[in-house]
């Protein structure tokens, strides 16, 4: 187990560096290529954050956009409006200082969403399956709407001016990070609780493992990610709209999660570099004029591919396409074969 | 606020009201038999109101003279059949193949086959808003003082009545429903006792659709806008509104879309009104916080 211990440790070292080296090349990069792979950072770190929840712990949650706009909007907020005294107190605007400042606004920008996670939580984990899902669903939407209606971040107009801190390496640095945190800690012993939890959760109860600590936990914890991954979001874009962070990216995200195969991670994080290339590219498609019409408009409309992703996926393959892979204890609620032969159609109680 | 206000407010949650009645009569039905959240259900609503949109002027012109209020009528039965076919369809290929699979993955079908109808929709009729035809000449009516009432209004809610009746006759009182009910009881005893289950949950489906496409029409007669997402919002309120009267209960539903309509309405009205949205799911969230079981329902301990 030590040993297991250390290659992550060593794997995590290694991702870091190649981050920091990869960042030096930047520069050289093409500006809209550097924007896709920033977004395919954020979004793997969206997506295993999301994994930890939906995936690790089985509590179906539409609200991930919510805690990201969360996230965002603190940082953006922060980095804008104190920017000014935090060099000053640092003597001038220097690569050090910048990277504290961006340091501490994305961790604030992780720490408002964890906040909001646990409120958020606390009350809505008691629920399953549909239900949390539509009332996480509808605490994103109340997290938006407030949102629009603070003005002192734009309200519906929008926060622009924000600085483009976000690099390269902070980008996957904090995508390694938060792989290395959640593999670590579906690894660990306590972690365990998380995966049984998902599995049984009245077996769990009954061997004394405390359902609602896992769940606030894991909601906790993915929240604070989703905070981290808005603030690279804001300080990519320079510019954020309350509308941007809509039931439609939550969905996004679900879509990753599910594709890559609920509960796992390496999955998942594929599905995120897939998912991120893949809408980039139809762009292209769609303006490809040889193509037929009906191919171009199909390929400008994303939800609908994503849609049938979702559909194709849950007839044929509901594990998604990693469902084995790195996939922990038991079968899990989304794969194997039912145990019963033929369970009665209609509805089971509860 | 004064009186003339409160009660003009009163009237137009009311007609509000009634159509988050009528689609939130569907999830009740459909959660009734099969126990899971047709999330495309808001979408059939929108699908409504676009047959209304491109069969309105198709079979409007042919009934002239003694004819003509038999129009309105027609256009709205042709919305409800499609509709209902639409239903059946989407249960046949979507949910039927996942029956008995865990609750999670007919969720997330439903949530996909959702998105579809929604993007899709926008594929297909574009996703600029449109104006919706004038299926009733839309008036206020006179004779009712200070306050407004018109006849899109009017005649919404009657229609809305007309079919929640039916409704109910249709459950209580024929052979399909009383299968439908006995379905909804214990679904194992009921195929014991003969009922064919596919045929009970096609049917469900159908009639839940139905409503929802008579209310997508009677919506756009009041809100003559509609466009391919419009049935997001109504779908989800519809939904707290049928979780607010205790899902699976049928006049738990439709007395649940009234209140929902009413407080949206006079918060519409208030200083919070860029609050509005934010209304049903506060209702949803400390509904399903402090009495799950909805107004109606009843407590249900879980098996183990």
């Amino acid at each position: 187990m030590t040993h297991y211990r250390r290659i992550k440790q060593i794997a995590l070292l290694v991702a870091i560096v190649l981050a920091l080296v990869g960042s030096q090349f930047s520069g050289r990069i093409n500006s809209y290529y550097l924007q896709v792979i920033l977004f395919i950072g954020i979004n793997i770190t969206l997506a295993v954050s999301l994994n930890l929840i939906n995936g690790y712990t089985g509590q179906f949650s539409l609200g991930h956009a919510g805690f990201m706009a969360i996230g965002a909007y603190t940082a953006a907020y922060l980095s804008t409006q104190h920017s000014a005294g935090f060099f000053q107190a640092l003597g001038g605007v220097s690569n050090l200082s910048t990277a504290l400042l961006f340091v501490w606004v994305l961790l604030a920008g992780g720490i408002a969403a964890a906040v909001a996670g646990f409120i958020v939580g606390v009350p809505s984990l008691r629920l399953k399956g549909d239900y949390l899902a539509i009332v996480t669903l509808g605490f994103g939407e109340i997290i938006r709407v407030l949102i629009q209606n603070t003005d002192a971040v734009g309200g519906p107009r929008g926060y622009s001016g924000i600085a483009n801190y976000t690099t390269l390496f902070w980008t996957y640095a904090i995508a390694a990070l938060t792989i290395y945190v959640v593999v670590s800690m579906i690894d660990s012993t306590y972690g365990r609780g998380f995966l049984t939890v998902r599995d049984d959760e009245i077996a769990a109860e009954a061997i004394g493992i405390n359902t609602t600590r896992y769940k606030v936990t894991a909601f906790v914890l993915g929240a604070f990610f989703a905070g981290v991954a808005g603030g690279l979001y804001a300080h990519t874009t320079t510019y954020i709209n309350p509308s941007g962070f809509d039931f439609q990216l939550s969905i996004q995200i679900v879509v990753m999660v599910i594709l890559g195969g609920m509960g796992s991670t390496i999955g998942v994080t594929f599905a995120a570099i897939l998912l991120t290339l893949l809408l980039e590219y139809l762009r292209f498609v769609a303006a490809y004029e040889w193509l037929p019409d009906f191919i171009r408009r199909v390929a400008a409309n994303r939800m609908i591919i994503f849609s049938l992703v979702l559909i194709a996926l849950m007839l044929l393959r509901p594990q998604g396409l990693f469902g084995t892979v790195g996939r922990r204890a038991g079968g899990g609620r989304m794969g194997g074969t039912p145990k019963l032969p033929k369970p009665a159609p209609g509805p089971t109680p509860n | 606020m004064n009186t003339t206000l409160f009660f003009q407010q009163l009237i137009n949650g009311l007609s509000l009201g009634a159509f988050y009645a009528l689609i939130a009569l569907g999830y009740t039905m459909v959660y009734g038999v099969l126990r899971f959240i047709n999330f495309a259900h808001g979408d059939v609503f929108m699908i409504g109101g676009f047959c209304g949109y491109y069969l309105t002027p198709r079979l409007l012109p042919h009934f002239t003279g003694s004819l003509t209020p038999l129009g309105p009528v027609v256009v709205l039965l042709v919305t409800m059949m499609i509709c209902a076919l639409l239903g059946i369809i989407i249960e046949k290929l979507a949910y039927r193949p996942l029956r008995g699979k865990p609750k999670l993955t007919v969720l997330i079908t439903a949530i996909g086959v959702s998105l579809f109808l929604e993007y899709g929709g926008q594929f297909v009729f574009g996703p600029d808003p449109k104006s919706f035809p004038e299926l009733v000449p839309d008036r206020a009516i006179e004779g009712t003082g200070a306050l407004t009432v018109t006849t899109a209004q009017l005649t919404a809610f009657s229609i809305a009545i007309v079919l929640l009746v039916a409704l109910t006759l249709i459950v209580k009182r024929s052979r399909l429903g009383m299968a439908m009910r006995a379905l909804s009881n214990n679904p194992t005893a009921a195929a014991l006792m003969g009922v064919n289950l596919d045929t009970i949950i096609s049917f469900t489906f159908g009639l839940g659709s139905a409503l929802a496409g008579a209310a997508g029409i009677l919506y756009a007669l009041s809100y003559p806008s509609i466009d391919p997402l419009m049935g997001i919002l109504p779908g989800i309120k519809a939904f707290v509104a049928a979780v607010l009267g205790g899902i699976g209960n049928l006049p738990g539903a439709a007395v649940g879309g009234l209140i929902l309509g009413i407080v949206e309405t006079f918060v519409g009205g208030s200083e919070f009104s860029t609050y509005r949205d934010a209304i049903a799911f506060s209702i949803l969230i400390i509904i399903l916080l402090f009495r799950p079981a909805g107004l109606f329902g009843k407590t249900q301990a879980e098996k183990v």
